[in-house]
């Protein structure tokens, strides 16, 4: 009976789908699909390495220090940090008296209540604080940006496929648009042409614009393209600060776990040693 | 513990006398994975994976209970929570990494347990019930993922409640009044959030219960072994310790190296990176896709594109999906063939090797790929083979095919020499 049915429903099931199969295949014959003007000219992220990949990766604490530069000067006023704190920027080497000045001349205040009269109001940031939002919530964000909201970039490089070589082909990807692009795909007003950003049309302006937009204390030269890397590294270490002490651990785990998997080997081995003797014979 | 020449648990202690009298804990050890469970001596790396899986599911509840402690449940903060513990709690991103990435090699376990039982007749009788009960821990399984990867509330966490919930939605009549039970609400949001932590927090539990179901009902008849061939003396046998708890040991080891490779070298691997996005009701991902353990379903699923007569393709869609696997309840009643191993079937190894291996691999791609040509194609002719292979294939084949002999014994097997010689 089970069989019965079984077979029954079996044929059903597979049945529809060769149905099914027969009808796309002939919709797919006389009426191909067409790409999506998205698929054709959209680029996958350049190829750039940084200090930090790889099994043996380590932050260059130089660099983060320069993207951090590069977030404060360049993208600070529109995208925010919200996950990481002032006290964090203590592991890129800068000492508690820098966290601190950094924390309390940061471009925005944290949003605080008088203490007086209980009103709104704001107050110079501690280590303490995580970083400030740059807009209140995102009706205002939408408002000041031509209605496109700044993504938070705290966990940006972890957020978007190909990771920090994407942000950095966005960053350094702005281009004119192709002469071949249809005029539906051309941007609007206030979008700019990025063959990186997945409907090509970003509400972005370029952010990067010229060499020496910031100046470099450790004497760098402030290439656009420098600059864009030395932020991208920034975001992977904002996404992940604990990448460097991951693979560490990992190596020590693994060591641990070679040599007890090896010994456990060993002993099974012994332990199984007369029973394989037995069929030993039978093979040789 | 069934059988005649099973080593009867003898204490050797005073206090272990004194503890069998009052609770035979010792003697239950002994008797389950100790030197009182005859196992056959040829079983092959294919039946490590049974306790792997077991070894993995103590990990999530390990890891599990201890991200409850510092995970909220609550829409508002759930998200940010998570990146407390990333970046906050001491050594909190290794306890995470390890439950995100053990919940796929307990998958990987789970599968593997799954396929070697489907290759040498593990379902068959007098083990029907072992199956049974493995089928519905694999059920308990997928529900325990399902929820869990919705907790950290990211894109995928929340559209993928959304899709899955609204699967519900097709069946007619009472589809509306389930999905909006399950989410307790229109949409999925905080009541879906707590409801989802609550049961993600029981079901493992469930789970291990059923487990010990398992493994008592496994106790009865004895383990399957590659041959297929019962066990038919002592000589066949091994004593479970020290000879499989070896076995086991060394390989828990190697399959640590690799998932701790995975979780300190590539934790995000195979997660998305939508995820690590927050929730936003407003804003579709451009492609929803379940994680890698649910592909093959979701293929299924996705597979029927047209409608039949008055049933429209999504309730097809989910007919057959639930259908795909439901049917592993009937397998036992559906593959008569008396001869277990598929060693010993000519036809049905070809059949399993490149009929459903390749189905289930196509499927798995498919699933995760958008929903796009050659893809819907592809899984509508895989579906169709997933189907006929376990309900049309198997019942004829077991009626057509002629096996080749079988081994006397697993002693014959392995040495050569009839059992009666074999010392």
């Amino acid at each position: 009976m089970v069989r019965f049915f079984g077979i029954l429903i079996g044929l059903f099931f597979a049945g529809m789908l060769i149905y099914s199969f027969g009808r796309g295949a002939v919709e797919y014959v006389s009426n191909p699909p067409v790409k999506a003007v998205e698929y054709q000219f959209h680029e996958k992220p350049k190829d750039v390495s940084f200090a930090s990949d790889g099994p043996f990766g380590k932050f260059d604490n130089q660099q983060l220090q320069r993207g951090f530069q590069v977030y404060k000067e360049v993208c600070a006023a529109c995208h925010g940090l919200r996950l990481v704190a002032f006290r964090n920027l203590a592991e890129l080497g800068y000492n508690e008296d820098e966290v601190k000045a950094i924390a309390a001349n940061w471009i925005i205040e944290t949003p605080s209540v008088n203490p007086d009269t209980g009103e709104a109001s704001t107050r110079p940031s501690v280590p303490a604080d995580k970083f400030p939002k740059p807009f209140a919530n995102d009706v205002a964000a939408a408002a000041a940006n031509n209605n496109a909201i700044p993504p938070d970039l705290s966990l940006i490089t972890k957020a978007r496929n190909g990771g920090a070589p994407y942000v950095y082909s966005l960053l350094t990807g702005y281009s004119d648009p192709p002469s071949e692009l249809p005029e539906a795909n051309r941007p609007g007003a206030g979008l700019h042409y990025n063959p990186y950003f997945a409907n090509l049309n970003i509400a972005m302006a370029p952010p990067i614009t010229g060499d020496d937009q910031v100046t470099y204390s450790d004497g760098t030269k402030a290439t656009v393209s420098q600059m864009s890397q030395d932020v991208s590294a920034f975001l992977i270490w904002t996404a992940e600060p604990s990448l460097v002490k991951q693979k560490q651990t990992g190596w020590a785990v693994i060591a641990f776990l070679l040599i007890a998997t090896i010994l456990a080997f060993l002993s099974y081995k012994t332990i199984w040693a007369d029973v394989k003797a037995e069929k030993k014979k039978k093979d040789a | 513990m069934s059988f005649p020449w099973a080593q009867q648990y003898k204490p050797t202690t005073e206090f272990g006398q004194w503890m069998d009298e009052k609770l035979p804990i010792g003697r239950l050890i002994y008797n389950s994975v100790g030197a009182g469970y005859p196992t056959p001596r040829n079983l092959n790396y294919m039946w490590n994976f049974g306790s792997l899986a077991g070894f993995f599911l103590v990990v999530q509840i390990v890891t599990g209970i201890i991200l409850a402690m510092h995970y909220a449940a609550n829409a508002a903060i759930a998200f940010d929570s998570v990146e407390h513990i990333m970046r906050d709690v001491n050594s909190g991103w290794m306890i995470r990494y390890a439950h995100a990435n053990g919940a796929s090699f307990f998958f990987i376990a789970i599968y593997l347990h799954i396929g070697r039982g489907l290759y040498y007749g593990s379902y068959k009788a007098p083990r029907e019930m072992i199956w049974l009960l493995g089928v519905v821990i694999y059920l308990l399984a997928m529900a325990t993922a399902f929820m869990g990867y919705v907790l950290p509330w990211g894109q995928m966490s929340f559209w993928g409640a959304k899709v899955i919930t609204g699967l519900f939605e097709a069946i007619p009549l009472v589809g509306k009044p389930i999905q909006e039970l399950l989410l307790g609400g229109f949409a999925p949001d905080n009541a879906a959030l707590n409801r989802f932590f609550s049961l993600h927090y029981l079901l493992p539990f469930v789970m291990a219960g059923v487990i010990i179901l398992h493994i008592w009902s496994l106790h009865i008849p004895g383990s399957n072994n590659p041959t297929g061939v019962n066990v038919k003396g002592p000589q066949d046998t091994v004593p479970f310790h020290p000879f499989y708890t070896a076995k086991d040991g060394w390989f828990l080891g190697l399959a640590l190296i690799f998932f701790t490779g995975m979780m300190f070298f590539m934790p995000n691997a195979l997660g998305h990176a939508d995820n690590y996005i927050p929730a936003n009701p407003l804003s579709t991902p451009a492609h929803i896709v379940p994680e890698w353990y649910f592909w093959p379903w979701y293929a299924i699923l996705r597979a029927f594109t047209f409608d039949f007569l008055f049933v429209p393709a999504k309730l097809l869609g989910v007919l057959a999906m639930f259908s795909a696997i439901l049917v592993w309840f009937f397998l036992p009643w559906l593959d008569k063939s008396p001869v277990r191993s598929g060693d010993y079937r000519p036809r049905f190894k070809k059949f399993f090797w490149f009929g459903l291996i390749p189905c289930i691999v196509i499927l798995g791609i498919c699933g995760g790929a958008p929903a796009e040509e050659p893809y819907v194609m592809l899984s509508q002719l895989a579906s169709a083979y997933y189907f006929a292979h376990f309900l049309i294939i198997l019942p004829l084949l077991s009626r057509i095919e002629k096996p080749e002999p079988l081994p006397n014994s697993i002693t014959e097997a392995v040495t050569g020499k009839p059992l009666e010689q074999a010392s």
